[in-house]
């Protein structure tokens, strides 16, 4: 079912208000956790995007940590404050440094492009841990940003930092809704179905895989700049593997179906992390790896398929 | 190059190790031709129309769509340039809906892959819905492939393959797979759907009375090699097609 733009805009305006007025209400530690699971979710949403066309990247911490540094070094180097510049400044420079190897990612199926892209991201971890003018390993500080040319208070900073989260998951939510439902989206699905038929009918796969890459490393920049702005603080981590493996977990929790279980699940994880931590400390991976093995068991199509139309339609039949 | 000439194969030579799959193969199509391919398995039929989709490079020879050279091109390129076949084994979008398979078909013909403008554009539908008429499929439009019988599969895998409005339309055994009495209405099917539109049609087939009733020329092979091209009637009467394809004149040895 493809849903009509205006049905799309009316949603996506609805749930940006809703969200934001949800904010206000929050204590402090949500606002955060909300903060961060939507910087995430946008990373995850690039992951979906890749995966509704068959492949799986296990690196995008990369395109997170070129959007954070991006964003620290703007602020710290340049003096550039503002949220939303930094946010889309981050997203264009991870898209323009992975661009180059989107032709030949494109050439990738399976576990190939999935460790290809792991082992991208683990090489720019290992610079970006021996570049000591980004701060080496322990990485570096970045101070409050502004929005729109206004400095912020400490009574407002996190609320304004949430409502900037929220304007870009919202909207990039948005725009990849309508791109799934585009034909470029549906040949995205037709390529993980079959490849041959399509090239067999005149589509470019190679030039679908490659605009697919490009546009989720545009999304895990703007994620990456988002959270070092939550957080204050960038280090090489945000490129290491296991950090890409959170965004994976989202990815397949979520399922490729629904755009608002991506950020839905981004926010689960988020908060099965902070509880786990607290009541269960040092072994908060283990009670994630039972929630996704209960997931995967019971949910193999992710959150999104509790209210998609395509599952409905599967269970009917 | 004649006018009317469309596709002209220039001794095409494929080897899969010691096999020989196409040995000096000549092949001219006329525009509006309906030609069988016919021979027994592993007589080179496939590897043919795998050389002229771009599928398979020769090892030597030239293809020749009009006057363009498309022996080096990809599928891609090749269909771009109005070559259009259906496979043996239906090549589908299981997951979609047959409707959706039609919406990919058309996209990737028009080549409008928009990233904002829905799939579902009203000209589009409105072409599906027709050519799923002609196939006979407009019940099955909202049903995921998966969930189809073999023959509604095969159909479908044609109408995709007749989306682009093609000028060469090679059908690889359309009817393989289905049962006999299916075979013949299935083939009436596809016919009277090809009939309102203007292209020629090569059809591999092991079934010779819908090769007599379909085709108007046959192309014979038999270890990559052509051994009989020829109208139908003709065709099939030679002693290699009888010996060799037909199986007639081993029959009747052994009757003796």
């Amino acid at each position: 079912m493809h849903r009509s733009f205006t049905f799309l805009t009316w949603a996506a305006l609805l749930c940006t208000a809703a969200l934001l007025a949800l904010g206000l209400v929050l204590p402090k530690w949500l606002l955060f956790m909300c903060t961060m699971a939507f910087a995430n979710g946008l990373v995850s949403l690039g992951i979906v995007l890749l995966m509704r066309g068959g492949v799986v990247a296990f690196g995008q911490g990369l395109m997170s940590a070129i959007g954070g540094y991006t964003a620290a070094l703007l602020f710290q180097k340049m003096g550039i404050t503002d949220a939303i510049v930094l946010t889309l400044v981050g997203g264009i420079t991870a898209t323009l440094l992975t661009a180059p190897f989107a032709p030949l990612l494109s050439r990738y199926r399976g576990i190939f492009f999935s460790m290809l892209t792991l082992a991208m991201s683990m090489v720019g971890y290992g610079i970006l841990v021996k570049t000591e003018r980004l701060g080496g390993s322990d990485g570096f500080n970045l101070g409050r940003v502004s929005v729109l040319g206004q400095a912020l208070s400490d009574d407002w900073v996190g609320y304004v930092l949430y409502a900037v989260a929220v304007f870009f998951a919202c909207l990039m939510s948005y725009l990849s809704r309508i791109y799934f439902d585009s034909t470029r989206g549906l040949i995205t699905q037709a390529i993980r179905e079959n490849e041959l038929r399509v090239e067999y009918l005149g589509g470019s796969v190679r030039h679908t895989m490659a605009l697919n890459f490009v546009l989720a490393a545009f999304m895990g920049g703007c994620g990456g700049a988002l959270a070092v702005m939550a957080l204050g603080h960038i280090d090489p981590n945000f490129s290491y593997w296991t950090t890409s493996g959170e965004f994976v977990f989202v990815a397949i929790l979520a399922g490729t179906q629904s755009v608002i279980a991506i950020m839905l699940s981004s926010v689960i994880l988020e908060a099965v992390r902070s509880f786990s931590s607290a009541y269960f400390p040092n072994t908060w991976q283990l009670a994630l790896g039972l929630f996704l093995m209960f997931v995967i068991r019971f949910l193999p199509l992710g959150l999104g398929s509790l209210w998609s139309p395509k599952s409905q339609k599967e269970q009917e039949a | 190059m004649s006018s009317s000439l469309l596709l002209s194969a220039r001794h095409l030579q494929k080897q899969f190790g010691a096999v020989v799959a196409a040995h000096d193969l000549c092949v001219d199509i006329e525009v509006g031709q309906r030609v069988s391919l016919i021979g027994s398995n592993g007589a080179g039929k496939t590897t043919f129309v795998n050389m002229i989709t771009g599928y398979l490079k020769p090892d030597q020879g030239s293809i020749h769509l009009g006057d363009t050279d498309i022996t080096a091109m990809s599928p891609r390129q090749i269909t771009r340039l109005g070559v259009a076949r259906s496979f043996q084994i239906p090549q589908l979008y299981p997951a979609l809906s047959v409707m959706d398979n039609m919406l990919v078909a058309m996209a990737c013909h028009d080549n409008q892959l928009s990233m904002w403008r829905s799939a579902s554009q009203p000209q589009h539908i409105e072409r599906g819905v027709e050519l799923l008429e002609r196939f006979g499929l407009i019940q099955h439009r909202h049903r995921r492939v998966s969930e189809l019988p073999g023959g509604v599969r095969k159909l479908l895998d044609i109408a995709l393959a007749l989306t682009g409005s093609p000028k060469l339309l090679l059908l690889d055994e359309p009817t393989s797979g289905v049962s006999a009495e299916e075979k013949f209405p299935m083939m009436e099917t596809v016919m009277h759907a090809l009939g309102n539109e203007p292209l020629t049609a090569l059809f591999v087939e092991h079934d010779m009375d819908i090769v007599r009733r379909h085709a108007d020329r046959v192309i014979a092979f038999y270890s990559g090699r052509i051994i009989a091209d020829d109208a139908p009637e003709q065709a099939l009467a030679t002693d290699d097609v009888r010996r060799y394809v037909t199986g007639e004149l081993r029959q009747e040895a052994n009757h003796a």
